[in-house]
């Protein structure tokens, strides 16, 4: 998409949202040198960032004279509404972490600033498909990477071997297993369709080769109910149907017990997976193992991503270039990036280090899988592109009605994918942006 | 709390021995309300004790172990909370305490002065004024906290103590009770008699109208003190320093630490149930006020 284009659509989109206010309060940018100390506040809910930013305030940060605050936030779609309504008063932090579905909103808002004069350079420590959700396709970056969630199959290798199951390559092996092991163990299911977290299906359409949003000249255009997502939604709702798999939400007690007893034996999840597994199923710490999501056809290799968050400069800041500069360190400087794998539990969206520092060991709950950190970072390798849009939150609330009623009474979910298309369409129309049809 | 809830619950199911002794002769037990109350009790206090047994189980009894089965890692559970980044989690408390304490105080004092205003004197627009504010109990103070949000920031006043207490000061449904209760229960004749004693408009009203709202007036204090405890979305708004947070908001960054880290429960349910104990003790306390309002009324009436 041309720069221009894109730029003349967030013009429109800021100005029908948020009328002239958003655009009087950006107009007063200072690019004056800077002469004294710079401090920065920076918005996060990463654990442990405070520790992280430490190494910056005592290091490269002395040195520049730039010292940056953590104000530790919830993290969630509500962390948007905060920073919309921060900016909107022109109070939003310097810094903000933000899940790459949420930078279309927070950019058609025009509260994240254009940084690629500062940290273009940094490109090169990004796969294409992780930057390529930072710069919205186009000629400016509006954040820099800093974790990721490449998706991947876990599965509890003892019960698949007691089961004699083979670990699926393909969706339909994945079919074949469920229901070869409903015939072996009728009351064990390989796994649960769940309509409780969208994210876990945005990914599975991603790497279905879906792009829910992409843009048609100056109008947006809506892809959710199209042919790749709906092979995704009527491969669950089949399995849902006959009753392969099981319907039940996930991250509810029910779901950490089935995990933790052995009644569901298998996961479809990300690369943090690890961590959740721990709380929810602690008494099967070592059984589980982790491989590559199956696939559509035999000969691909691709995934889907499920989670991942970036850092981003609001235009409320008062030195973007400070801030920028302090957004770089932290997602791919080497000793930031080791601190944040270990403060904080994050998996980098720096390919550097995936294999390095931190993750030369395997989580200890896979601790059995030397391999885990190198295979997860195979599989990064191979995420698809995504296509978010600026009201990826309606589209997610929308999914958890439709397709949690659809998985609930085991109806059709082709029906559930164009209630959540029209949804989103309308939600897109009302907000003042221009859909084609 | 589970000892409270047995207490309160054993007396209804029999008939209650402490009535026995008012009573001359034993009453048969009206079953068809016992038994509704106890189901209403039941459903009020189960949730209750689901934290209690909850934040006795380690992290790996959670969800794992019997619903009620109490567990063995309350006091793992209490020293992990206490550990947690240096013990925000009693910061987060007495940020609590003080946006509820001051808040709910100040609140009674304006509702005082306001509500006995509309009450006492006879002005011009007093009625409209008055049909205002019972516009304002009617709405929701959540559609409010964006507005006032922006409002604080013109005054630069957003991440502040300040920010937090302002807003929930001025409380239309306490100025309303506070003008209903100051009609039934100051008298015209008494404030009448005061001017002719000569004593000023202020004395009149501290020393002596005051102090017959004051059951009126407690029951703003908790009102206000139990919203502004368990009041989540305007502190959310305003504050993005998380020293400053409530618990509210505070419990709430432990379950949402974003995807990579699993959320903190056992640290949440700990923190849950401790914080139920001030608004325990505080409804204890003030019970006694309670009962004197209800005495009062029942004296004059």
């Amino acid at each position: 998409m041309p720069h221009t284009k894109h730029r003349r659509l967030v013009a429109t989109a800021v100005a029908v949202t948020l009328g002239a206010t958003a655009l009087a309060a950006c107009g007063s940018e200072d690019d004056e040198a800077r002469s004294g100390p710079v401090s920065l506040t920076y918005w996060t809910w990463a654990p442990g960032m405070d520790k992280v930013v430490d190494l910056w305030n005592k290091g490269p940060g002395k040195k520049e004279r730039i010292s940056v605050t953590v104000k530790k936030q919830a993290s969630g779609d509500t962390l948007v509404t905060k920073i919309l309504t921060a900016h909107k008063a022109g109070e939003a932090p310097d810094l903000v972490q933000a899940e790459y579905q949420a930078l279309p909103t927070l950019v058609s808002n025009d509260a994240l600033a254009d940084i690629s004069g500062e940290v273009g350079d940094a490109k090169a420590a990004f796969t294409e498909g992780v930057w390529q959700q930072t710069t919205l396709g186009t000629d400016a970056v509006y954040a820099v990477p800093q974790d990721i969630g490449p998706m991947m199959f876990y599965y509890r290798a003892d019960l698949f071997e007691k089961y004699g199951l083979d670990v699926p390559a393909t969706w339909d092996e994945f079919a074949e297993t469920a229901r070869a092991l409903k015939k072996k163990a009728p009351e064990v299911d390989l796994t649960t369709f769940s309509a409780n977290d969208s994210g876990l299906f945005a990914g599975l359409a991603q790497q279905a080769g879906a792009k829910w949003w992409t843009t048609e000249g100056e109008k947006w255009k809506v892809g959710i109910d199209d042919a790749a997502t709906r092979k995704v939604a009527e491969f669950w709702g089949g399995l849902v149907k006959e009753g392969a798999i099981d319907n039940q939400p996930m991250y509810t007690p029910a779901w950490n017990k089935a995990l933790n007893t052995g009644k569901q034996i298998a996961w479809v999840s990300a690369v943090w997976a690890p961590g959740t597994l721990t709380t929810a199923a602690p008494d099967t710490a070592g059984k589980w193992a982790m491989a590559p999501l199956p696939q559509w056809s035999g000969g691909e290799n691709v995934t889907g991503s499920w989670g991942g968050s970036s850092t981003g400069v609001t235009t409320d800041s008062d030195d973007k270039e400070a801030a920028a500069k302090f957004a770089a360190w932290l997602n791919t400087d080497a000793e930031a990036l080791n601190a944040l794998a270990e403060e904080s539990g994050v998996y980098p969206a720096a390919t550097a280090a995936q294999t390095s520092g931190a993750f030369a060991e395997p989580p200890e709950y896979f601790s059995h899988q030397k391999d885990f950190w190198s295979k997860a970072a195979e599989v990064a390798a191979t995420t698809a592109p995504s296509a978010w849009g600026p009201n990826v939150n309606v589209a997610y609330t929308a999914f958890k009605d439709a397709f949690g009623a659809a998985a609930k009474n085991k109806s059709d979910f082709t029906a559930a994918l164009a209630a959540m298309q029209d949804a989103t369409v309308a939600d897109l129309e009302k907000q003042g942006f221009e859909v084609a049809r | 709390m589970s000892s409270l809830a047995l207490r309160e619950s054993a007396p209804a199911a029999d008939t209650t021995p402490g009535a026995a002794q008012g009573f001359p002769r034993r009453r048969r037990t009206a079953l068809v309300p016992t038994v509704t109350l106890l189901l209403g009790a039941v459903y009020c206090l189960l949730p209750v004790a689901w934290v209690v047994i909850a934040s006795t189980k380690s992290g790996s009894e959670l969800f794992s172990t019997f619903t009620f089965l109490p567990g063995s890692g309350f006091t793992e559970n209490l020293s992990d909370l206490n550990a947690y980044r240096d013990g925000v989690y009693w910061q987060w408390m007495g940020n609590s305490a003080l946006y509820a304490v001051a808040g709910a105080l100040l609140s009674a004092a304006v509702s005082a002065c306001a509500g006995y205003a509309l009450a006492v004197y006879r002005f011009r627009g007093r009625e409209a004024m008055f049909n205002v504010l019972l516009a304002g109990v009617l709405m929701p103070p959540v559609i409010l906290a964006v507005p006032q949000y922006l409002l604080l920031a013109q005054a630069g006043l957003t991440d502040s103590y300040l920010s937090v207490l302002l807003p929930q000061i001025l409380s239309p449904y306490g100025v309303y009770l506070a003008r209903v209760y100051a009609a039934a229960a100051v008298p015209a004749d008494v404030v009448e008699a005061g001017r002719m004693d000569g004593a000023s408009e202020w004395r009149i009203f501290t020393r002596i109208a005051l102090p017959m709202m004051v059951p009126g007036l407690v029951t703003v204090f908790l009102f206000q003190f139990v919203a502004i405890w368990n009041n989540f979305l305007l502190p959310y708004i305003m504050l993005s320093d998380d020293e400053k947070f409530p618990i509210t908001l505070g419990l709430y960054t432990l379950l949402e630490q974003g995807a990579n880290t699993p959320a903190l429960y056992t640290l949440v349910v700990t923190g849950a149930f401790l914080a139920v104990f001030p608004l325990v003790a505080l409804f204890l306390v003030v019970q006694r006020f309670w009962s004197l309002d209800l005495l009062s009324g029942a004296v004059k009436s």
